[in-house]
């Protein structure tokens, strides 16, 4: 009895949980649409999620290009067929790893410092100084992070994109000896317009997944010091999950 | 200014107000004084607006903060000011910025005026010189002299003082005394002070209220709590560890607790 009544309590909990999440994000977004617009607040965080995320966004698809154009090296010699390399690395990369990569590394450092900023306003009284000088908390903090990752990462998906093939030219071209024509000329040839548009549909959607759940996990952390380390740790796995399961659904209705 | 009327609250099964009356006038210093758990904390935040009573009104200003909806309780914070027990200062602005803030966002003030402005609250607080400096290169002392400036940049008619002294040492406790007093002479804010602390509350009250487990004790004059002879009130004043107020949580026999199990 006593177990039934847990699953119970477990499941309206989370119920209770997402419709939070469900009203949090839609007041944030209407937020981010009335009156006074935060520009200034919008460009820093693009600032802090976008442009200070280059570097780490650089190394990652630098690698990720080399790596695949190495493996898909090894395996196309199987069947004789090094020259389609091209549109092989940029496929994956373009349709798939592009936007999850870049995603998940954008959870590591802007998510997680997202819900630790967030969660040590709490702490420190900042939110409810925010409400004491007349200015809403979820206005001024949380609906310009959403719009900056909104933007920021389609572009730093795009930029990802491009230093994989990058990437992948270094390792299949010069490192390898695949022929430099059939390697660009294979990948646009295979690379169509939907294949790019998907991938950055996706990192929209992962964008939006990102500061939802890094800003409601930081918002509700427990106004504790382990309140906010756990809320930290809780974002990046609940982030970094969803973006998988979501990758899916999206390639699946896009296919 | 403030009347709070049979006001109802309780977290669980924790009372934190028990048809709590009080009247906080116009242009004097309130101390609401009680321990840690007594509810003052609690009332104080229902009085801003923070949070919702169960039952009972706030009347400010001849509006029911109980009942009013976002706009107008923002409304009315613009006539409060609030200095929060850990200051509560943006510490990725500096203190200029930090002060600034509230202009910035409710006025469309020239920078040189909100220079100006800035200058005249620092030199207030005693601390013209600091405008560059985070709030983390400065002493806990002066991050409170810091909130309080920003607190009354607004000119604000009354300002909440959340454990104005708590974790200061007797000196900058005497400094912040005195801010409140000054601020409350020279500007005829309307002061109210939630503390646990007895001296500062002897200095600086016109009137002090004292809150036990949600209920108001005692009311009165420094004078009157001073000489009063209720029990608890002559506790909390001795600050004795057992009396009317117990030392301990449960009420249940101590030799029996350990005998039953």
């Amino acid at each position: 009895m006593e177990a039934i009544a847990a699953i119970g309590r477990g499941t309206l909990g989370t119920v209770q949980t997402l419709g939070n999440a469900g009203l949090f994000i839609l007041y944030a977004l209407w937020a981010a649409v009335t009156p006074p617009y935060r520009f200034k607040r919008v460009i820093a965080e693009i600032e802090f999620i976008g442009a200070k995320s280059f570097l780490i966004i650089f190394v990652t698809a630098l690698f990720t290009g080399m790596v695949l154009a190495l493996q898909g090296y090894y395996t196309l010699s199987k069947f004789g067929a090094q020259g389609v390399l091209g549109s092989a690395v940029a496929l994956s990369i373009i349709r798939e790893l592009g936007p999850v990569l870049c995603a998940l590394m954008v959870t590591g450092r802007a998510g997680s410092a997202i819900t630790a900023e967030i969660g040590i306003m709490k702490i420190t009284d900042q939110v409810p100084a925010l409400e004491m000088m007349a200015i809403e908390p979820i206005k001024f903090i949380v609906s310009p992070k959403i719009i900056a990752a909104l933007i920021s990462l389609p572009l730093l998906t795009a930029f990802f994109d491009l230093v994989g093939i990058l990437g992948g030219y270094l390792v299949g071209v010069l490192m390898l000896g695949v022929n430099e024509g059939s390697f660009f000329g294979e990948m646009i040839r295979a690379t169509e317009f939907a294949d790019i548009y998907g991938g950055l549909i996706k990192a929209v959607a992962f964008g939006f997944l990102i500061s939802w759940i890094s800003c409601f996990i930081g918002y509700n952390a427990k106004a504790t010091t382990e309140g906010v380390s756990s809320a930290t740790t809780n974002a990046v796995v609940m982030t970094s999950l969803s973006i998988l399961v979501i990758d899916y659904v999206i390639t699946s209705v896009l296919l | 200014m403030i009347r709070v009327e049979n006001l109802n609250n309780k977290f669980g099964h924790i009372t934190t107000a028990n048809n709590v009356s009080c009247h906080f006038e116009e242009k004097k210093v309130t101390v609401l004084l009680g321990g840690s758990g007594s509810g003052k904390s609690t009332l104080l935040k229902q009085m801003v607006g923070l949070g919702r009573p169960d039952s009972g009104s706030i009347m400010f200003d001849g509006k029911d903060i109980t009942s009013l909806g976002r706009k107008e309780i923002y409304e009315l914070r613009k006539k409060m000011g609030m200095l929060f027990q850990g200051s509560a200062l943006f510490n990725s602005l500096n203190i200029f910025e930090n002060i600034a803030f509230p202009l910035r966002e409710h006025t469309s003030l020239s920078d040189s005026v909100i220079k100006t402005i800035i200058k005249i609250k620092l030199e207030m607080v005693g601390l013209r010189g600091v405008e560059h400096m985070m709030p983390s290169q400065l002493s806990g002392g002066m991050t409170k002299r810091v909130g309080l400036a920003r607190a009354i940049v607004l000119d604000p008619k009354v300002v909440f003082y959340d454990e104005p002294t708590s974790g200061l040492d007797p000196i900058a406790s005497g400094v912040i005394d005195k801010l409140i007093l000054d601020l409350n002479k020279k500007l005829g804010v309307t002061s109210i002070v939630v503390s646990h602390d007895i001296e500062s509350a002897f200095r600086i009250a016109d009137k002090i209220m004292i809150l036990f487990y949600g209920n108001l004790i005692a009311e009165g004059t420094p004078e009157e709590i001073k000489n009063s002879s209720d029990p608890k009130v002559r506790q909390f004043v001795e600050g004795s560890p057992d009396g009317p107020i117990p030392f301990t949580l449960t009420d249940k026999d101590f030799i029996e607790d350990i005998l039953i199990d």
